[in-house]
């Protein structure tokens, strides 16, 4: 049950710099912890997140790739339920496209329509 | 880009106090003077490290807000053989503004003082006759986290009961009593000791207003009954089960004790 909280502004004016502010929850194991009964806990990490736009008034499907706006490479120094903010330059309406992307296969898409006037 | 340091590096170290410490710590015991201002209260916020106090105030950074958002969505869902959600019963979520303040209270149905985690548990229960939640249920969590955030920075508020008054008393004979192969009271730690380091914490006096609680310790949200294990494990007490009457009573105490500071749920803490 992976869940997000996406924090991007309904609207925006064409040029402005917008702030996007990603919550995510992961436990973010970092591979060098022992459980209480002494086990080495599995490494269980976010490996990379990006952010693309893609122009249009609709929102866009998976197939679309857009332009990228953000990407990061999460390690284990990074603590769980990572937190990212970071600035984007709006020119025409589209659709933000976040994907959280890890171990076991963690994989999290999350869609955010952002209107340009 | 920002993100939050990791903690994992202390994760390993909680648990037990180290002989240094504890030397330290009777030092400072044997020095403090016992003095007690009118209102000297503080909440655990302001002993904390302005990065963490950013993340509470910052409904987008506080990793809890995961949790409140599950518990809005809980609260719409029907649940139970009776398929009632919380909002068929209760309207809308805001409606709980003021309920979180006067919890643990009496509650006539269980006929016992109850905490606001064991009321939820009885709704679900009794009213929507579904399975309960294990305590510490992300579940459970969600919805006291959300019904507990409509009443933010309204004052703590223990509701008038004989039954409370009880409840209180014994938790203040708890609070003042030594536990543990440490042999120190809560009071010790949360009013003489207030202020003071203890490893690399700040003690802080302990009022609990902002549960439940994202701990960065812990990497997640936790109830107040898990907060009071935790510092009773610290002195090598035996903890107490959680539901058990005693921590209720603990809650009930801490409740009166911090009646009229702000609300603050859910807050952040080291
Ligand atoms: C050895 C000292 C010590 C003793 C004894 C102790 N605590 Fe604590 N307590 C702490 C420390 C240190 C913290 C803060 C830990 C942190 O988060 O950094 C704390 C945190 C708390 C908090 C959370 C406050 C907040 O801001 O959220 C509460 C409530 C609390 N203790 C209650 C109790 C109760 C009740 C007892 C007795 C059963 C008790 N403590 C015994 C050291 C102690
Ligand atoms: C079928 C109706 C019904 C449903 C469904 C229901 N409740 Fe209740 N709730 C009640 C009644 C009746 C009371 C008061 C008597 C009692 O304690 O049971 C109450 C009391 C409460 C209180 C205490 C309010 C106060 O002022 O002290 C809380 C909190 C609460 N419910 C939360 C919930 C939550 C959370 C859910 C969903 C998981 C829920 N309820 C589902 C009927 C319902």
């Amino acid at each position: 049950m992976a869940r997000t909280l996406i924090t991007v502004p309904e609207t925006a004016k064409a040029g402005e710099i917008i702030e996007i502010k990603a919550l995510v929850q992961h436990p973010m194991e970092t591979g060098y912890r022992r459980s209480s009964d002494g086990d080495m806990l599995p490494r269980d990490l976010i490996r990379t997140f990006t952010c693309h736009f893609v122009v249009g008034p609709t929102a866009a499907s998976a197939a679309e790739a857009g332009e990228l706006v953000f990407a990061a490479t999460f390690h284990a120094a990074v603590a769980a339920n990572p937190y990212l903010s970071f600035n984007f330059r709006a020119t025409a309406s589209g659709t933000l496209v976040m994907v959280w992307n890890g171990d076991k296969g963690f994989a999290q898409r999350e869609t955010v329509n952002l209107r340009v006037s | 880009m920002a993100t939050r340091a990791s903690h994992n590096a202390r994760r390993s170290t909680y648990g037990c106090l180290s002989v240094r410490t504890l030397i330290a710590l009777f030092v400072s015991l044997a020095l403090s003077s016992l003095a007690h201002a009118a209102d000297s209260r503080k909440s655990g916020f302001d002993f904390m490290q302005p990065s963490t106090q950013a993340t509470q105030l910052d409904d987008t950074q506080n990793p809890a807000m995961l949790w409140v958002k599950d518990g809005q969505l809980l609260w719409n869902k029907p649940d139970g053989s009776a398929a009632k959600s919380c909002a068929n019963c209760h309207g809308e979520i805001a409606r709980m503004r003021g309920v979180a303040p006067r919890y643990p209270a009496y509650s006539s149905a269980q006929k016992k003082v109850v905490n606001l985690s064991q009321q939820i548990s009885q709704c679900r229960i009794e009213q929507q006759r579904a399975t309960p939640w294990p305590f510490e249920h992300e579940s459970l969590l969600g919805l006291e986290a959300a019904i507990a955030k409509e009443s933010r920075a309204l004052p703590v508020k223990p509701p008038e009961h004989p039954l409370l008054v009880e409840a209180q008393k014994r938790g203040t004979t708890l609070f003042n009593q030594r536990i543990g192969q440490v042999d120190l009271s809560c009071r010790d730690c949360h009013d003489t000791l207030a202020g003071k380091k203890l490893g690399g914490n700040v003690i802080p006096q302990g009022h609990a207003t902002g549960y439940p609680i994202y701990r960065l310790e812990w990497q997640s949200v936790g109830s107040l009954q898990r907060r009071l294990r935790g510092c009773m494990t610290a002195v090598r007490a035996e903890p107490y089960a959680f539901g058990a009457s005693e921590l209720v009573d603990l809650e009930a105490y801490l409740a009166k004790r911090a009646a009229g500071m702000p609300l603050e749920a859910p807050a952040v803490r080291p």
